[in-house]
């Protein structure tokens, strides 16, 4: 103890190679994003990196509402959708009338769309944050997805309008038809949009947002007017998730009404959740996470939205701070040379905790698939699911597993209390 | 010469409960003037007034000179008026740094720029770090204000108001709750952040008002009963009936 730093010295230290890292990072960053389809080569592989690329800059930008600015938005998908829709109708024109537009700066006409629907409605319903902000968003976007269905010309109805990427004109040779060139267009958008918006939180307006997220009224007192902070930041918001909607349209070549309803929403609300919204790069692990739980699930269970609504449920229980939220949450460990303390622990949670997951599985299977009578395969193991013995099964894994997985997971707490408890005397903030 | 606050025959009524009867208040510009009064006299409300946070029912605010009664908030304080709050009101998520930051940026004329890196703005940096020296929370710089002592928050409190540069600063109970080493450390920071500006401050022990205000206003009930230097207002019959009684002497 006696070479520890003073704790207020030590809290106050700057990060290590501030400008370095940050440069550091964001090129790291993009070599990830040139090597990824070098190594994992397959085509499923890389339609799923293009859905996660598209998901980031999804997510990123509705954090920009709820994580910097404290705006529950239940209607993001509009301004993606409606990127979409004008990057199709952009595109054919652009086919149909041989207009100079080549296609990697398509993305940017959903974005134009994105923050053009903004700039219409965002004054209104920027008035208010909170509850009021969060039932027009809502009610919003019930609005755009039913006119689309309605409005046939514009949005096509049921099917949705069709587009062919490779009729633009060509770039450096690229036409775009195979996916490997989709992909680094995504990618490219994705490093673009990631830096710029991570750049908008480093400005004089980012930081007021933050401002109006944790103190509305008092920001009044300091010279802004909270409603241009809600009315921009939900713009920027608008141009980013139009940006997404873009590349959605380019990688499917088409725009439906999908696009903008509220399951798109929801899905994204949920991606930038469980990531953890008070973290830049929260969102950036939400959508990964997320889009693979979708590739992966729907091809294994047809009640994949169920485990969903469970994973939501348990993180807003057990871990509100989403995904960066427990990350960052060891960072003073780390620091402190104390999480050594803890893994143990962790450890011999992993196994009871498992035993209660798979439990719940079995339980949800069982339930989904007992009219049908069908075969539940879980770990190898086939367990029918109207037989008796699947229910016993199930019941011991749960109720065995939770009793068990309670002890170990208070264990973890007291070890955590410990570890923290000596990070803080060595002056790490936790 | 123009008063730095003038109000003019002020009402306001939350329902049918009148808070504010006939206000009639005169600051002059670059003097220190205390408002006291006992608990529930509207001193609270009378900031909440000439700060925009409430309209009054009736009658007329300016600030220098040009009326202000019916502006927003943030309207006022570009005009160069900053209050603080009774129960500390600051950016509890950001850090101490960050909070300071933020009510320097409009006054240097950042406002709501997307273009610009906030970190490296020259007197942007160098103004907040003045401010948090002057408070005395430099140390502090990287801790969330949300897990400051109470009295740092205070300080913290009285940082931000002063932030922004504003010539009229009104200061609402700012040692409420303090020891009485941390009132003698935050009034001398008071006396010395408010040089050369004019100051309001509600406040209610005696010997700090009575030791730091050019002029002192009394406010029983919703209503001025008496204006004056610390000397007039201890003289003042009215006053002594009223409120101050045996203490003053
Ligand atoms: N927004 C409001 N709505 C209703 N009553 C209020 C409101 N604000 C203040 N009051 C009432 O006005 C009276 C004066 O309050 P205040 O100005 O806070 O007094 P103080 O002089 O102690 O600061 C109190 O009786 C209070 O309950
Ligand atoms: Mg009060």
């Amino acid at each position: 103890m006696t070479d520890a730093p003073t704790p207020s010295l030590a809290a106050a230290k700057q990060e290590p190679g501030g400008v370095l890292g940050f440069y550091g990072v964001w090129l790291l960053a993009a070599i990830a994003l040139v090597v990824l389809p070098l190594i994992f080569s397959s085509g499923g592989s890389l339609t799923s990196f293009c859905l996660i690329g598209i998901a980031i800059i999804f997510a990123l930008s509705y954090n920009i509402l709820l994580g910097q600015t404290g705006l529950l938005s239940f209607g993001h998908a509009v301004q993606y959708g409606l990127g979409g829709f004008l990057a199709v109708h952009v595109m054919n024109a652009g086919a149909n009338h041989n207009w100079p537009i080549p296609l990697p700066v398509i993305p940017l006409v959903g974005g134009i769309g994105g923050m053009a629907f903004a700039l219409l409605v965002g004054w209104v319903m920027t008035k208010r944050a909170g509850t009021v902000f969060a039932m027009i968003s809502l009610g919003i976007g019930e609005l755009v997805a039913s006119s689309s269905l309605i409005l046939r010309s514009v949005f096509g109805g049921e099917s949705g309008i069709t587009t062919d990427r490779t009729s633009l004109m060509p770039m450096f040779g690229w036409t775009f038809g195979p996916q490997i060139q989709v992909y680094y267009l995504i990618a490219f958008w994705v490093l673009v949009s990631a830096i710029a918006m991570y750049a908008l939180t480093r400005t004089p307006l980012g930081r007021i947002c933050n401002a109006v997220r944790d103190n509305p009224e008092r920001v009044e007192f300091i010279g802004y007017d909270p409603h241009v902070v809600r009315y921009l930041a939900y713009m920027f918001a608008g141009f980013f998730a139009g940006i997404a909607g873009g590349l959605t349209a380019i990688n499917f070549e088409i725009a439906n009404s999908a696009y903008l309803g509220a399951t798109q929403s929801g899905l994204v609300l949920f991606s930038a959740f469980i990531g953890g919204t008070a973290y830049f790069f929260g969102p950036i692990l939400g959508a990964i996470l997320v889009t693979y739980l979708q590739l992966g699930l729907t091809s294994v269970t047809s009640v994949w939205q169920l485990y969903f609504g469970v994973i939501f449920i348990g993180i807003v229980m057990f871990a509100p701070g989403g995904i960066a939220g427990i990350l960052m949450k060891h960072r003073p460990l780390i620091r402190a040379g104390t999480l050594g303390t803890v893994i143990p622990s962790y450890l011999v949670a992993v196994i009871p905790t498992l035993a209660f997951a798979l439990g719940i599985i079995l339980t949800i299977e069982t339930v989904a698939r007992f009219s049908g009578g069908d075969v539940i395969n879980l770990l190898g193991i086939p367990f029918v699911a109207t037989a008796p013995t699947t229910w016993a099964a199930a019941a011991v894994l749960v109720v065995g597993g939770f009793l068990v997985a309670r002890i170990t997971w208070r264990r973890v707490a007291e070890a955590w209390d410990r570890a923290a408890t000596v990070a803080r005397d060595r002056g790490y903030l936790a | 010469m123009t008063a730095a606050i003038q109000v003019n025959a002020v009402e306001k009524s939350f329902g049918n409960v009148q808070i504010i009867r006939d206000l009639n208040l005169s600051v002059a510009k670059g003097e220190r003037h205390a408002i006291i009064g006992p608990n529930g006299a509207g001193k609270s409300t009378t900031f909440n007034l000439i700060s925009g946070h409430i309209k009054p029912t009736s009658g007329e605010i300016r600030l220098n000179g040009e009326v202000t009664s019916g502006l927003r908030p943030f309207e006022i304080n570009r005009r160069g008026l900053s209050r603080s709050f009774q129960v500390t009101n600051v950016f509890a998520r950001m850090t101490v740094w960050e909070n300071v930051r933020c009510a320097v940026l409009w006054a240097t004329g950042h406002r709501y720029a997307f273009w610009k890196n906030v970190d490296s703005l020259p007197e942007v940096k160098q103004r907040t770090a003045q401010i948090l020296d002057d408070i005395h929370l430099s140390h502090r710089r990287d801790v969330p204000a949300g897990l400051l002592t109470y009295a740092e928050q205070r300080e913290l409190e009285i940082g931000i108001t002063i932030a922004g540069g504003a010539s009229v600063i009104m200061l609402d109970e700012p040692t409420a709750g303090m020891s009485h080493a941390e009132t003698e450390r935050a009034v001398a920071l008071i006396r010395r952040l408010t040089e050369g500006r004019t100051l309001v401050i509600v406040e209610h022990d005696m010997s700090v008002v009575f030791g730091l205000a050019d002029r002192i206003s009394v406010l029983v009930y919703g209503h001025i009963i008496a204006s004056g230097t610390p000397e007039e207002i201890r003289g003042n019959p009215k006053v002594k009936e009223a409120y101050l009684g045996e203490e003053v002497d």
